[in-house]
C-alpha cells in the first residue's frame, strides 16, 4: 500500500512536470512556427536559440500585477482559471505514457490511474473545462468575456457529443474502454488510425474544437472578442488559461496518439509488445512522448494555416455534418465487425 | 456587377482540398529565407539623402564652417536650435572668417529632422546625417552642444573651398 503511493506520487511528480515543460514548450513551438511560417525569425533572443523564453514569459506573467477589476464576480473569477487547467491535470493521469518500466524486479505501469472506464473518465472531466471558461466568461461582467463564454458552452458541448460518438467504433474493435488495453490491441495487431480513418478525422476536427484551436477558436476571437473569455484577466489568472490551453491540446494529443497512432508501440520489435527490460521501457515512452509533440505541431501548423470558421458554419459543421457521419460510422463498423470480422 | 459563382464539386465544397493546399503552402514557408533585420546588430540600409540627426561639419582645412549666421535657428520649425555667436581670435589659422559660434546647441528631443536649417544654410555647414536613435538617460544629454556636432559631422568633402583665399 505504501508502495503504491509512494509510487504514484513519483509518477504523478514526472508526469507534470514533463507535461508542464512541454506545454511551455508548446507554447514556444508556437511562436517559432508562426514565425517560420510568416517568413520571420521569431524569439532568440533568452537564451541560446531563444530556449529560455518560457522561463522569461513565466517570470513575467508571475511578476505582472494581478488586476482585480470592481465589476467583477470575485469568487467565480477566481476559480475559473483553475477550472479550465484542473480537468486537463486530471486527465493526463489516465492516458497511459508507456508499457511498463521494470525497475528492481517491479513492474511499474506506464499510467498512473489504469482505469477500466479511461475514455469516459477523460470525457467527463474535459466536459468540465468548458465551466472554466463559461464562468469566466460570466464573473466578468463585460460584454466580450460574456460572449466568448456564450460561444464556448455551445460550442463545446456540440463538439463533446462529436468527440464522444467518434470514438465508439475503436472502443467496439478493441472491446475494452481502458487505454492501456487499446494500446496493447494496436501494438498486437495494427494503428487504428489505418482501420478507423473516419473515425480519426472526426475525432481530429472535433478535438480542434474542444480545445478552442483555430479555425474553431471562437470563444476567444481576438479580433471579434478582444480575446474573449479572458478579456478580463490579467497576470497569473491569464497564465493559467493560457496553460490550460495548452494543457488540453497536450492530452487532446496524447489521447489521438493513444487512440489511433498506437501509443507507445511501434510496429516493430522490441516496441511492439509491454516492455520487459528499463531501456525498451524508457523508450516507449520517448516514442510516446515523440508523438505527441508531432500532434502538437500539427495543432500550430492548422492554428497558422486557416482562418476561423463563422458560428452559424461551425455549428452546422457540428450537427449536421459531423454527428450524422459519426452514427453512419458506428453502424457501418458494428455492420463489418457482425458480417465480416464476426 | 454580378459576380459569377463558381460551381464548386462535391470534393470542393468539403473544403478539403483548400485546407489541404493551405497546409503545404505554410510547410513550404518554414525552410524559406526569412525578411527579420535583427535591429541593434543589423543596421537598416540607409540611404545619402537619409534625413537623420542635423550635425555641424568642418572644412579639408578644419575650419568650423558655421559663421554663426543664425538663419538655421529663425527657420528651425520646433525651435530645437540655439546660436551664440562670437568671434574668431584674430591670429588663429582660419581667422580670414570673422565669425563662429560660441556655442551651437541643437536639443535632439525637440528635432524634427525636417532638414530646413540644413536647406537655409548658406555655408553649407549642417547636414542631417544618418543617425536615427538618438538616446540618452537624461534630457541634458540629449542637449548637443557644439564640440559634440562637430564630432558627429566630421569633414564635409567640399568641391568648393570658399574661405581658402580669402
Amino acid at each position: 500500500m505504501i508502495e503504491f503511493i509512494v509510487i504514484s506520487f513519483i509518477k504523478i511528480a514526472a508526469v507534470i512536470g514533463v507535461m508542464l515543460t512541454i506545454v511551455a514548450y508548446t507554447v514556444m513551438l508556437e511562436r517559432w512556427v508562426c514565425a517560420w511560417m510568416q517568413d520571420r525569425i521569431g524569439p532568440n533572443r533568452v537564451g541560446p536559440f531563444g530556449f529560455l523564453q518560457p522561463l522569461a514569459d513565466g517570470v513575467k506573467l508571475i511578476l505582472k500585477e494581478d488586476v482585480l477589476p470592481h465589476h467583477v464576480h470575485k469568487v467565480l473569477y477566481t476559480i475559473g482559471p483553475t477550472l479550465v487547467l484542473m480537468p486537463a491535470l486530471i486527465n493526463i493521469g489516465v492516458i497511459p505514457w508507456g508499457s511498463n518500466l521494470p525497475v528492481f524486479g517491479r513492474y511499474i505501469k506506464g499510467v498512473i490511474a489504469d482505469l477500466d472506464i479511461g475514455i469516459l473518465f477523460i470525457f467527463a472531466f474535459a466536459a468540465l473545462s468548458v465551466y472554466g471558461i463559461v464562468l469566466a466568461g460570466w464573473a466578468s461582467n463585460s460584454k466580450y468575456p460574456f460572449l466568448g463564454g456564450i460561444r464556448s458552452s455551445a460550442q463545446m458541448i456540440s463538439y463533446e457529443v462529436c468527440l464522444g460518438l467518434s470514438v465508439v467504433p475503436v472502443f467496439m474493435q478493441v472491446g475494452a474502454l481502458n487505454l492501456s488495453k487499446v494500446v496493447e490491441y494496436q501494438a498486437a495487431h495494427s494503428w487504428l488510425v489505418l482501420c478507423q480513418p473516419v473515425s480519426f478525422f472526426i475525432f481530429l476536427v472535433s478535438a480542434f474544437a474542444e480545445t478552442n484551436r483555430t479555425p474553431f477558436d471562437l470563444p476567444e476571437a481576438e479580433q471579434e472578442l478582444v480575446g474573449g473569455y479572458n478579456t478580463e484577466y490579467s497576470s497569473m489568472k491569464f497564465g493559467m488559461f493560457f496553460m490550460g490551453e495548452y494543457a488540453a491540446m497536450f492530452v487532446m494529443s496524447a489521447l489521438m496518439v493513444t487512440l489511433f497512432f498506437g501509443g507507445w508501440s511501434l510496429p516493430f520489435a522490441p516496441f511492439n509488445a509491454p516492455a520487459t527490460s528499463l531501456p525498451v521501457g524508457l523508450a516507449h515512452i520517448g516514442i510516446f512522448l515523440a508523438k505527441v509533440v508531432a500532434l502538437l505541431f500539427f495543432y500550430v501548423w492548422v492554428r497558422w494555416t486557416i482562418p476561423r470558421f463563422r458560428y452559424d458554419q461551425l455549428m452546422a459543421l457540428g450537427w449536421k455534418v459531423f454527428i450524422p457521419l459519426t452514427i453512419v460510422n458506428i453502424v457501418f463498423v458494428g455492420a463489418v465487425l457482425a458480417l465480416v470480422v464476426k | 456587377m454580378i459576380v459569377q459563382r463558381p460551381k464548386l464539386t462535391w470534393w470542393e465544397r468539403t473544403y478539403l482540398p483548400q485546407i489541404l493546399a493551405g497546409l503545404w503552402l505554410t510547410l513550404k514557408h518554414i525552410p524559406r529565407r526569412k525578411f527579420t533585420r535583427q535591429y541593434p546588430e543589423e543596421k537598416p540600409l540607409l540611404y545619402g539623402d537619409y534625413r537623420g540627426a542635423p550635425v555641424l561639419v568642418k572644412d579639408a582645412d578644419g575650419r568650423v564652417k558655421c559663421v554663426s549666421c543664425q538663419l538655421c535657428e529663425f527657420v528651425c520649425p520646433p525651435k530645437a536650435i540655439r546660436i551664440t555667436p562670437g568671434f574668431r581670435p584674430e591670429n588663429r589659422f582660419d581667422a580670414n572668417v570673422e565669425k563662429e559660434p560660441k556655442d551651437f546647441v541643437i536639443d535632439m528631443l525637440r528635432c524634427i529632422y525636417c532638414g530646413m536649417c540644413e536647406e537655409v544654410c548658406p555655408e553649407e555647414a549642417i547636414f542631417l546625417k544618418n543617425d536615427f536613435a538618438i538616446t540618452g538617460y537624461k534630457r541634458e544629454e540629449l542637449q548637443f552642444h557644439k564640440e559634440k556636432l562637430l564630432e558627429l559631422g566630421g569633414v564635409h568633402d567640399d568641391k568648393i573651398w570658399k574661405w581658402k583665399n580669402k
